[in-house]
């Protein structure tokens, strides 16, 4: 009678985020999961993969391509979609601009973000996606943080914040109609020291931009930007040498990047431990908006 | 906060010092009793403006405590605090001295959750079935059983049964995420078992042991908490029951009654549950499902109820056991309701390691009680298994039928009138759980007395000479040699040896039974 029968923090982290994989494949006609290349997708496919060893990942990934990706993170999607022998569907931004059903924004401070809805609903209405994996944390900002993981959309992709299904124990709703999908988040209850921790433990690779690194940045609104060829600069930008690396990976002409000189994942751990916001507001000018404006972004149907 | 409280290991109840325990107080307590959180802290805070008053404190907590035996909660813990200058919070106050525990902070870093699952029942239902199907010749016919283990503990070469089919075989191997081999699974892992032989098993069965099956049946009787604003639940009605890993459509038979959660009033006249409402019902469902009760442990006994024409989650259910209604049993009132009675009674439960001195404790009690008019009656544990508990042994599954027998009996003493005194070892902490359960179901007072002697001191005083036996490997399965003792986390009454003799301790049980004005 010695054992404790005991499971770590990020066991039981890594048991419950299995445990939602298996329930949604089990449950779910045609589920998908988002892949960007950014480190919590990157987990989240990690853990895909351990539920279902030794079978392949049963379902697709998606990325919606803004057309302003790093070019090392498209290097990374397509060479981890090849290693784990997966079903890559590419949702563009850019094929919503050439037939007119978006807009965009012009100007230096132009972005993307926003475009990426259309994007999104249409790759799950096209393949008829029943449920979508997102690697949203409940940490990161408030909206997300009263999202359900297992969160119902209607027909028309949107969210209602205050008509959520309760979610009890580890009994989740899957049910839905035709035309409806639900957005599930195995990593809710991860937080970002969760996230890099993991990495560490599990060795798991990412995109060389997480770690430190020497590029051009520019300063703009408090926040260090890539000069990168999508960077449109203002009168008085000057782009300038730093040993930098990015806490987020999203489109490149919102992403911030930091300072620092964490260049491996246990030197990421201890920054991040000891860091005070969370990595969306610190680095994302695409998050900057209100809170208030994330959910009503959510409820459009957003990530 | 029922959805909260779902999954919580800890609840925090804030009391005003200047107010004491108010209605939301209780309500917040029997909610959090009512889903089985395992340990509840009663904050009582703004002792800064009652003068840090020990008094005041203790008045409180006294208060809580008689509201709280009517309850079933397992660990509970009082810290008088100042939110606003600190006191208790991180650091320990030095403005309250007469307070000898932890400040908050602490205490929920001592915490050990990991004993609140159930270890002994093993229990893996089903999630998803694995097969690779691939050409490669080593995984060509592999087969696995992907879930999260529910309850107990699984080895490689274990016998086991797979439910409904009934079908025996083995474990063959047990894989954690990636492939990882294991050797010992346990509750709360998400693991991929291989069986050793091809038996069709299928999403929604369960494996469990041959000798440790859960309750199978269509009729449950379970509590209900109502979660949709929009409908109500009525007899008659039909949903969808998500139970474990299994599906299947289930009708009210009967709603037994609604509860005040203020007041704990039954209301047995309700004919229905609307927003937030609580209320026992009895549920026939389609297929059998297999379940423990959501005492005993929390992911077999629970279940969710989905409106089959919205699919919204309408309700939240814990199962409390199997019921009667599959059976020609039917309950028969008796015409002498509880207080016309001679006398209240109630059950002191006294538990604790072979030796501690539970029987001593008990005969004196007995005596005492009887000697001043009291009806009192000692079930001792060893004499029934001459009798009542002849046929069991000391496999857990026996020990735990034990329990529940002597609980029954008590409880039929304590419906009487009697002081039932239990002198049981009940190592098994779910065991005398679910005898509190049934009490508070009944309505009885429950008095769980653990009789903390240390194991060292036990084994030199063997007055039976059966530790002697177990070292010397005559006897297996002896408690505290090679089969755990799980201590209560909150007992109504803690005996130590420093607490004096047996005829010592027996009047400081008497002295609680008697303020229980039973």
């Amino acid at each position: 009678m010695t054992a404790t029968y005991e499971l770590s923090h990020l066991d039981l982290l890594e048991a419950e985020a299995v445990h939602i994989f298996r329930e949604v494949a089990a449950t779910c006609e045609r589920p998908a999961l988002l892949f960007s290349g950014g480190k919590d997708s990157v987990v989240m496919l990690h853990v895909a993969a351990k539920a279902f060893w030794p079978a392949p990942v049963p379902f697709p990934v998606m990325h919606i391509d803004t057309g302003e990706n790093f070019d090392e993170v498209v290097e990374f999607r397509d060479r981890t979609v090849e290693r784990l022998n997966l079903q890559l569907i590419v949702s563009s931004v850019q094929d919503d601009i050439d037939a007119g059903r978006v807009v965009e924004e012009t100007g230096p401070r132009a972005s993307r973000n926003r475009l990426q809805t259309t994007a999104l609903l249409r790759g799950i209405a096209a393949n008829r996606f029943g449920a979508v994996f997102g690697g949203a944390r409940r940490d990161e900002e408030k909206a997300r943080a009263k999202e359900r993981v297992f969160s119902f959309r209607d027909e028309w992709g949107q969210w209602d914040p205050r008509n959520q299904r309760p979610e009890l124990w580890s009994l989740y709703n899957a049910r839905h109609r035709k035309g409806e999908h639900l957005r599930v988040f195995p990593l809710s209850n991860w937080t970002e020291l969760d996230i890099w921790s993991y990495i560490r433990d599990e060795g798991i690779e990412l995109p060389p931009l997480y770690y430190a690194h020497r590029r051009e940045v520019i300063e703009r609104d408090g926040m260090l930007l890539a000069n990168t060829r999508f960077l449109s600069l203002l009168e008085d930008e000057k782009p300038f040498m730093a040993t930098v690396r990015f806490r987020t990976v999203g489109d490149a002409t919102c992403t911030g990047c930091v300072e620092s000189s964490a260049d491996t994942a246990q030197a990421v751990v201890t920054e991040v431990a000891a860091a005070r916001i969370t990595e969306r507001g610190a680095t994302r000018a695409d998050d900057r908006i209100s809170e208030a404006g994330m959910e009503d972004r959510k409820k459009e149907g957003y990530f | 906060m029922v959805t909260g409280a779902s999954t919580a290991d800890v609840a925090l109840i804030l009391i005003d010092a200047r107010n004491g325990v108010l209605e939301q107080s209780r309500r917040h307590a029997f909610l959090a009793s009512l889903l089985a959180i395992p340990h509840l802290v009663i904050c009582v805070n703004k002792m800064d403006l009652v003068d840090y008053s020990a008094e005041r404190f203790d008045e409180i907590r006294e208060d809580f405590r008689r509201f709280a035996m009517k309850l079933e909660i397992a660990d509970l813990a009082f810290i008088p605090m100042s939110a606003l200058v600190g006191d208790n919070v991180v650091q320990r106050s030095t403005a309250m001295p007469w307070y000898e525990g932890p400040p908050l902070l602490h205490h929920l870093e001592e915490l050990y959750v990991a004993s609140d699952r159930n270890l002994i029942d093993a229990r893996f239902p089903v999630q998803y079935v694995i097969r690779p199907q691939s050409t490669d010749a080593r995984l060509h016919d592999f087969r696995g059983y992907a879930g999260t283990i529910a309850g107990g503990v699984f080895k490689p070469g274990d016998e086991v049964i797979v439910l409904p089919s009934g079908f025996v075989t083995s474990v063959q191997a047990i894989w954690g995420p990636g492939g990882t081999p294991i050797d010992e699974a346990f509750a709360g892992q998400a693991v991929t078992l291989q069986l050793a032989d091809h038996v069709d098993v299928s999403r929604g069965d369960l494996i469990c042991r041959r000798a440790n099956r859960p309750h199978s049946g269509q009729d449950v009787d379970a509590m209900v908490c109502w979660l949709s604003a929009t409908s109500a639940l009525a007899p008659g009605a039909r949903y969808t029951v998500q139970h474990t890993t299994s599906a299947t459509k289930a009708s009210v038979r009967q709603l037994d009654y609604r509860l005040d959660v203020n007041t704990l009033h039954r209301d047995e006249a309700a004919t229905e549950l609307s927003l937030n409402e609580i209320g026992r019902v009895r549920l026939r469902t389609q297929a059998p499902l297999h379940f423990d009760p959501y005492r005993r442990n929390r992911e077999m006994g629970s279940f969710i109820l989905i409106d089959e024409a919205t699919n919204s989650t309408v309700a939240a259910g814990m199962i409390n056991w199997p019921s009667q209604q599959d059976s020609a049993v039917v309950w028969h009132e008796g015409a002498v309701k509880r207080d016309e009675r001679a006398s209240r009674g109630l059950t002191v439960w006294l538990t604790g390691l072979p030796g501690s001195g539970k029987s001593s404790v008990a005969v004196e009690l007995e005596r005492r009680l009887v000697a001043s008019g009291r009806p009192a009656y000692l079930l001792d544990g060893d004499n029934l298994r001459h009798g009542l508990s002849a046929d069991l042994g000391f496999s857990a599954t026996d020990r735990a039928e034990n329990v529940r027998r002597v609980g029954e009996v008590a409880k039929l003493l304590a419906d009487a009138g009697v002081v039932a005194v239990v002198s049981l070892v009940s190592p098994y902490r779910a065991d005398r759980d679910q005898v509190r359960a049934v009490h508070a179901d009944a309505g009885l007072p429950f008095v769980e007395v653990f009789v903390d002697t240390p194991l060292q001191v036990c084994e030199a005083r063997d007055p039976k000479g059966m530790y002697a036996r177990a070292r010397a490997g005559q006897l297996a399965g002896f408690t505290g040699v090679d089969d755990p003792y799980q201590a209560p986390a909150s007992p109504e009454l803690l005996l130590r040896p420093e607490d004096g003799d047996a005829p010592a301790q027996a009047a400081t049980v008497l002295t609680l039974v008697e303020r229980l004005g039973a």
